[in-house]
């Protein structure tokens, strides 16, 4: 569930005598999450440091003059840009003083709005609907700028959005009541106009944001009345006409939030992630009709998430950077940092805490059904256990750092600083409160590592997974990310201890696995106690067994079966060396597969998708399996975790459905099926013999139950 | 050890009587509790939870209030009577009408100098106790409707009084209501059932608590009259409630129809706050049906009510835990016998409050049976219910008594049965306690008032008063409960609540020596028929055995005390009601509880005190020869559940009566409607 946390001041406001515009025209992230430039009405310009909540420099324009724009921040000459008098663009460096020394270029049409996006090329966009390139402008200050809108069509918003690898800047306009939307790409240029579905007449949107997600544009807009629309553009098929014909945008009803009396003045709605919805401005619907109010929506389920009371007047301006919200109301800009969590079920019951910390007796490990349903007490794992005062010796001298910290740490530190932090936080943290901080630990490292190819902390993870407080859905992409890393022992650990892998991801570890090279498997170190089970099994030789049950084969009717089934091995020649047909840590890996939980009819489609000769060595591997578990009488060894003889059966069913017609025709597949044919004949033989004596034991359990007592009886006990 | 044939019957429906209302002294640690039959039970809380006196009730008696006052007990009931008991002769000592109609509730001041009764005719009657009686001293001032519940104010100026829908407080010098509290109605469709204030509490803060038959527990300020709290805590009933007032006050209990017993403590809400409120705490759920009777004890909560059992529920906080101190307790049976057997005849004597049924067992030629129990007679006991019974050995003689009266009957079985009673019995025989014929059927002792025995001779020809048996010091001095003759009727053991036990000299008619006084109350006393040693157990679960002749502990006893009893032994918690012996192996001692019967063999060695009690399992896998080494002197056999008797007869087979707890159960009416999953 999505929170919002006490948030703190980062500026006063010098806002205008009747209080209509707080005085700030826009805020743009810096160079990282923690720097944002303030842009005030008039004239000056403000870096922060969010953190410190401390100016670290602040540049004013002279007296007469007047920032029309927000300051950007290009990143990649570390200047900033921002306009004058709507014509004069003025780029500077942190260490220029004074901004009237600094680069000026005069334009000749007049700037709109200067949009930068981290990493990407400042964009100018004129308020006649053109859009340069800033370098391009640069080049010639004077070039004649044409006018791409209307007359009496004037810009309302606009925002610049990167789609992969393509800018994109969103205008919206208004002319005579009519809305239209502006879809405008960037090298090459072309441009998509939409027109905006009338609301009532007379309503006009109050704000406007824009997220990039899955391909497509999501467009959120919020009108007077309380409602929020959502606008789904492709970036893709762009018409490449020039957009002369405005085509209807379609909307659905998002949100219908409610107003109380009257309708939305300063309001303001922006997206959070696919499914938050942050407010400000809209009244709160359990408190009455105040209108100062931030709430964050869910939209899937349309319901309040969570709500703050915000001081003084509210401007209806909004900006969000790294999870923090940012507003200004009253005299002050605030910031208040929140949490939008995915809805996972794992989450949602470890929300539990946030709450009631002083009854909390919280699941230490992730809480699953079984947990819940049937009251077992989760006990605390006993490595994750052991790990933590392994580590509690190790760590002593580290700082202590919170989980906030940590995680600021995470997005920007060298991979050691993290791991140290990481190890020193988990010995620190109480096992009870170990289970959000982890998967937010969890969550950053993953996205951090996707962003960066660079970086990969192998053995954090591994420590956090380790924990067992980690599950799939709280970190969907960890999987993967191991598997594109080729990070066997993180898979291992995962298949391991995530009860809630994903079928398709299964399948795609098991592909991974069987098509690693031995030589390449062989280097990868994984858990010993696998490993160890493994080797047992390839080299053990028939001498150890030993006793079974205290009972020693050495009956003549035994070795007579023995030497009938060595006859037999000697027939069929190949697999009665019983070699392994994989390598050992590959082996292992794939028995970590047959492990983990799954249900057939979703791992079907996924399993068509191996090539014939993975299932052929697959199959032969199980085969393998099959015949030493059922050769040897071959005990599930105590203490090591492998798989049953019915998970392997059952493998090897899975396989042979979604593989039959491919393997019948492939000429090498002809001994293996013949030889799975002969399992399946022995195992349906046992189930027969037990179907023989099912009778006999049932008469056992009825042999038990008491006859009912009469009111007399006469009876013969003994006594010893 | 070898096979036993055993008679199990479970034909004795005893029943016993819903709990109406119960009083704790806490100076002495006696429960009193009223059951529905009109009975009184005394229980020992310092002597595990005996039940040490029984006052038989009577019809149409039906008490609705009980009030400790010092040593003694007043009760007051819907027959409109006060009656004070006399608690040794367990028997009403005198009743006094109120003149105000069915009594509902009774309540003495603290200095217990004054007994308020509410009556239905509105009116709370103030009596004064005086040394051998109460007085009528006035009535408070009278208002419509019925007084339901009463509670004085520790200083004794106040009486909170319950009513239907409102609470009045007295002041108890002039009379006059002082304040009135309304008490809201239930919500909803019974909107417009007027609530009854079934239960009031007064603590010296001049708080009143009191719980009504809206389900709600409510606390007012009594100073001002206003309401502090509301708890809903059920959707029925509210039926009792008492405060700790030998304590603190700080906690109440409040009993509910849907069997649960819920706590509110008087605590700061939160740590190192210091201001005080009432907050609910805990929730006992230990009965099936209406919660009537509650007791508040320094360290255990105690309730009683339809399902007939009495429960002690420790307060965890109070005792240490994991002891037997910490262990619920829930009693079911009478801690005496109430099944007669003559040993000789075969024949099982039931004793029910209002009549007693005779019952002649089976025959059976190994499993097979050849002859069913049946039905010998009945006799119906008029209004006064039955204290005692005895069936002689031979089955020709049955006694049985009332608080007044004993009768005898003269039983004769030649083809036809017939039964005469004995018109005439000796005057000495009024009121007796107790009663046991002699082995050869010759004599019968009563033990009387006064702590004396009766000695009367019966015979075909005529009943006839031979002695009384009195220990020198011919004081007043604690009525006998137990009564045991020997078998070659030289010896007759008495046990008195006091904890004594006398050994009387029948051929010479006098008292022969007194055993060493035990902390604990015998719960069965028996003279073995060839050693003539007495056998005594008591409410601690200790054996003792006592040589007659030589008058000392025996060899045998002295090695049990030195080694102890087993922990498992001295935990079970239903007393030892009946003994036995084998007359083919006289080192056989069989006894039994409510949950298990036991064969000591005083010939093999006790167990080792970590050695397993219940080992009849273990045996039983042994091979024979090895049995010898593990086997100990209790041989314990829990085949037969909730036991009323367990008797060997002359042809050495086992009697065992049983009285499942479920078919007790399955009896009592149906509980409130409790709303479950999809219903």
């Amino acid at each position: 569930m999505a929170a919002l946390y006490e948030g703190y001041t980062l500026c006063g406001l010098v806002p205008d005598q009747n209080l209509s515009s707080s005085g700030i025209q826009g805020i743009e992230e810096e160079r990282d999450r923690d720097h944002v430039v303030v842009t005030d009405s008039t004239r000056s310009v403000t870096l922060y440091k969010v953190s410190d909540q401390k100016p670290l420099g602040s540049w004013t324009v002279k007296q007469g003059h007047k920032l029309t724009c927000p300051a950007v921040f290009n990143s990649q000459t570390n200047e900033y840009v921002a306009v004058t008098d709507n014509k004069v663009i003025r780029i500077w460096k942190e260490d220029d003083i004074l901004l009237d020394k600094a680069f000026k270029a005069t334009v000749s049409s007049d700037v709109w709005k200067v949009h930068c996006t981290h990493g990407g090329e400042p964009v100018v966009l004129f308020q006649r609907g053109a859009v340069r390139l800033l370098d391009s402008l640069l080049a010639a200050p004077q070039q004649p700028i044409e006018e791409v809108l209307a007359q009496e069509e004037a810009i309302r918003w606009s925002t610049i959005i990167v789609a992969e690898t393509q800018q994109f800047i969103i205008i919206t306009t208004e002319q005579k009541g009519e809305h239209f939307l502006y879809l405008q790409r960037l090298n090459p240029n072309s441009v998509q106009r939409y027109r905006l579905e009338r609301e009532e007449p007379g309503l006009s949107p109050l704000s406007f944001s824009a997220t990039y997600r899955d391909k497509h544009i999501c467009l959120l807009y919020l009108y007077p009345n309380g409602h929020v629309y959502q606008s789904v553009l492709s970036v893709r098929g762009l018409g490449t006409e020039e957009g002369v014909q405005a085509l209807p945008l379609p909307r659905s009803l998002l949100l219908g939030l409610p107003v109380g009396d009257g309708q939305l003045e300063a309001a303001s709605a922006m997206a959070l992630d696919e499914a938050h919805v942050a407010v400000v401005g809209v009244p709160h619907p359990s408190a009455g009709g105040g209108k100062d109010f931030l709430c964050i929506w869910n939209t899937n389920f349309q319901t309040l998430q969570a709500g703050k009371e915000i001081a003084g007047k509210i401007y209806g301006q909004l900006w969000s950077y790294s999870n923090k919200v940012f507003i200004p109301h009253g005299k002050t800009l605030s910031i208040i940092p929140f949490e939008c969590p995915k809805s996972s079920l794992a989450s949602a019951l470890g929300k539990l805490k946030h709450t009631k910390t002083e009854e909390s007796k919280t699941p230490n490990s992730v809480p699953s059904w079984n947990n819940i349903l049937h009251g077992e007490k989760a006990q605390p794992s006993k490595s994750a256990e052991t790990r933590r005062t392994r580590t509690t010796r190790k760590s002593q001298s580290t700082t202590n750092l919170t989980t906030d910290q940590v995680l600021e740490l995470i997005k920007t530190a060298p991979v050691e600083e993290i791991q140290k932090e990481v190890e020193g936080f988990l010995t620190r943290a109480e096992f009870q409160d170990l289970q959000p901080s982890v998967g937010q630990l969890a969550l950053t490292l993953v996205s951090r590592s996707l962003a960066d190819p660079a970086f990969y902390s192998s053995s954090t993870l591994a420590q956090l997974v380790h924990t067992r407080c980690l599950c799939h859905s709280v970190c969907p992409d960890l999987v993967l990310l191991a598997l594109e890393k080729k990070d066997y022992f993180l898979c291992q650990l995962c298949l391991q201890f995530f009860p809630d892998i994903p079928e398709a991801v299964t399948c795609a570890c098991l592909k991974a696995f069987i098509s690693i090279p031995d030589v390449d498997a062989e280097k990868v170190s994984l858990e010993p106690d696998s490993v160890e089970f493994m080797e047992n099994l390839i080299t053990r030789d028939r001498a150890e067994a030993g006793l079974q049950n205290g009972f020693s084969p050495t009956s003549s009717v035994v070795n007579d079966r023995q030497t009938r089934a060595e006859d037999v091995k000697k027939k069929a020649s190949a697999p009665s060396q019983l070699s392994c047909p994989v390598g050992l840590h590959k082996a292992v890996l794939i028995n970590e597969i047959l492990q983990t939980p799954y249900s057939d009819t979703f791992l079907l489609p996924h399993l068509k998708d191996l090539s014939s000769q993975h299932v052929m060595l697959f199959l032969q591997y199980l085969q393998f399996l099959y015949l030493k578990y059922s050769q040897d009488a071959f005990p599930q060894m105590e203490g090591f975790r492998s798989p049953s003889l019915s998970q392997i059966m059952d493998w090897v069913c899975l396989l042979l459905d979604a593989h039959f017609t491919v393997l019948v025709m492939t000429p090498e597949a002809k001994g293996l099926l013949l030889n799975l044919h002969r399992f399946v004949k022995s195992q349906v033989r046992l189930v027969s013999e037990l179907g023989k004596i099912e009778g006999s034991l049932q008469e056992l359990r009825k042999m038990k139950a008491k006859e009912s007592i009469g009111q007399y009886s006469i009876e013969i006990i003994e006594l010893f | 050890m070898g096979e036993f044939k055993v008679h199990r019957v479970r034909f004795f429906d005893y029943m016993p009587s819903a709990i109406r209302t119960m009083a704790f002294n806490s100076q002495t640690e006696r429960l009193a509790v009223a059951r529905a039959d009109g009975a009184v039970e005394i229980f020992n809380f310092n002597d595990n939870f005996f039940q040490e006196k029984v006052i038989p009730g009577q019809d149409g008696r039906a008490t609705e209030a009980l009030c400790w006052v010092g040593h003694r007990l007043f009760s007051a009931g819907l027959n409109g009577e006060i009656t004070e008991y006399d608690l040794e002769n367990l028997r009403p000592q005198y009743t006094v009408d109120a003149y105000g109609g069915p009594i509902w509730t009774i309540s003495s001041n603290s200095q217990g100098t004054q007994l308020a009764v509410g009556c239905e005719d509105g009116t709370v009657k103030i009596f004064a106790i005086l040394e051998e009686r109460i007085q009528f001293q006035r009535n408070l001032n009278r208002h419509k409707g019925r007084i339901i519940s009463l509670c004085w104010h520790p200083s004794s100026a106040q009486i909170a009084a319950g009513m239907t829908d409102m609470i009045k407080i007295f002041d108890a010098e002039t009379g006059h209501a002082t304040r009135r509290l309304l008490v809201d109605r239930a919500m909803g469709a019974s909107k417009n059932k007027e609530v009854v204030v079934w239960s009031v509490g007064y603590l010296s803060d001049h708080t009143i608590i009191s719980g009504d038959s809206a389900g709600k527990v409510q606390i007012w300020n009594g100073l001002t009259g206003t309401l502090v709290r509301t708890y809903l805590v059920t959707k029925w009933d509210v039926l009792s409630l008492v405060i700790n007032a030998s304590q603190d006050e700080s906690s109440v209990i409040a009993g509910t129809s849907e069997g649960t017993v819920i706590q509110f403590q008087f605590i700061s809400s939160t740590v190192d706050q210091h201001d005080k409120e009432w907050v609910r705490t805990r929730t006992f759920r230990n009965h099936s049906h209406d919660v009537s009777a509650l007791a508040h004890t320094d360290t255990a909560v105690v309730s009683g009510g339809m399902d007939t059992q009495l429960v002690v529920r420790p307060l965890l906080d109070k005792v240490e835990k994991n002891t037997q101190e910490s262990a619920l307790r829930k009693i079911a049976f009478p801690h005496r016998s109430l099944v007669g057997c003559a040993k000789k005849a075969g024949l099982l004597l039931f004793q029910f409050p209002d009549r007693l049924e005779l019952w002649k067992l089976g025959e059976s030629e190994g499993h097979v049976c050849l002859m069913y129990p049946y039905f010998v007679c009945r006799f119906l006991q008029g209004e006064d219910h039955i204290c005692c019974s005895a069936l002689s050995a031979c089955g020709g003689w049955l006694a049985y008594s009332t608080v007044s009266s004993v009768r005898l009957y003269r039983i004769q079985y030649n083809n036809t049965i017939s039964i005469n009673k004995v018109s005439k019995l000796p005057k000495e025989l009024r009121s007796v306690h107790q009663l046991c014929f002699s082995s050869d059927s010759s004599k019968l002792f009563a033990s009387s008032c006064q702590s004396s025995v009766i000695v009367v001779a019966v015979s075909q020809q005529e009943c006839r008063y031979l002695h009384t048996l009195k220990h020198k010091t011919g004081e007043w001095k604690a009525r006998m409960h137990l009564l045991c003759a020997s078998d070659d009727g030289k010896w007759l053991a008495t046990a008195n609540t006091d904890c004594e036990i006398h050994i009387y000299n029948l051929h010479k008619m006098k008292l022969h020596c007194m055993v060493p006084v035990y902390n604990s109350c015998p719960t069965t006393i028996a003279i073995h028929p060839v050693t003539n040693n007495l056998i005594s157990v008591h409410a601690d679960q200790q054996i003792f055995e006592f040589s007659l002749v030589q008058k000392e502990y025996t060899q045998w006893s002295r090695r049990l005390q030195a080694q102890g009893l087993l922990s498992l032994w001295l935990e079970r918690d239903t007393p030892i009601t009946h003994i036995t012996f084998n007359p083919k192996n006289p080192d056989h001692i069989i006894l039994h509880d409510t949950y298990m019967f036991c064969i000591i063999d005083q010939s093999l060695p006790f167990p080792e005190l970590n050695a397993v009690l219940w080992n009849q399992m273990t045996l039983k896998s042994l091979p024979v020869s090895q049995r010898i080494g593990q086997s100990h002197a209790f041989k314990i056999c829990k085949s037969f559940q909730h036991l009323m008797c367990v008797s060997l007869l002359e042809d050495l087979s086992l009697v065992v009566v049983e009285r499942p707890l479920l078919d007790i159960m399955s009896q009592l009416p149906a509980p409130v409607r409790q709303k479950k999953f999809a219903t």
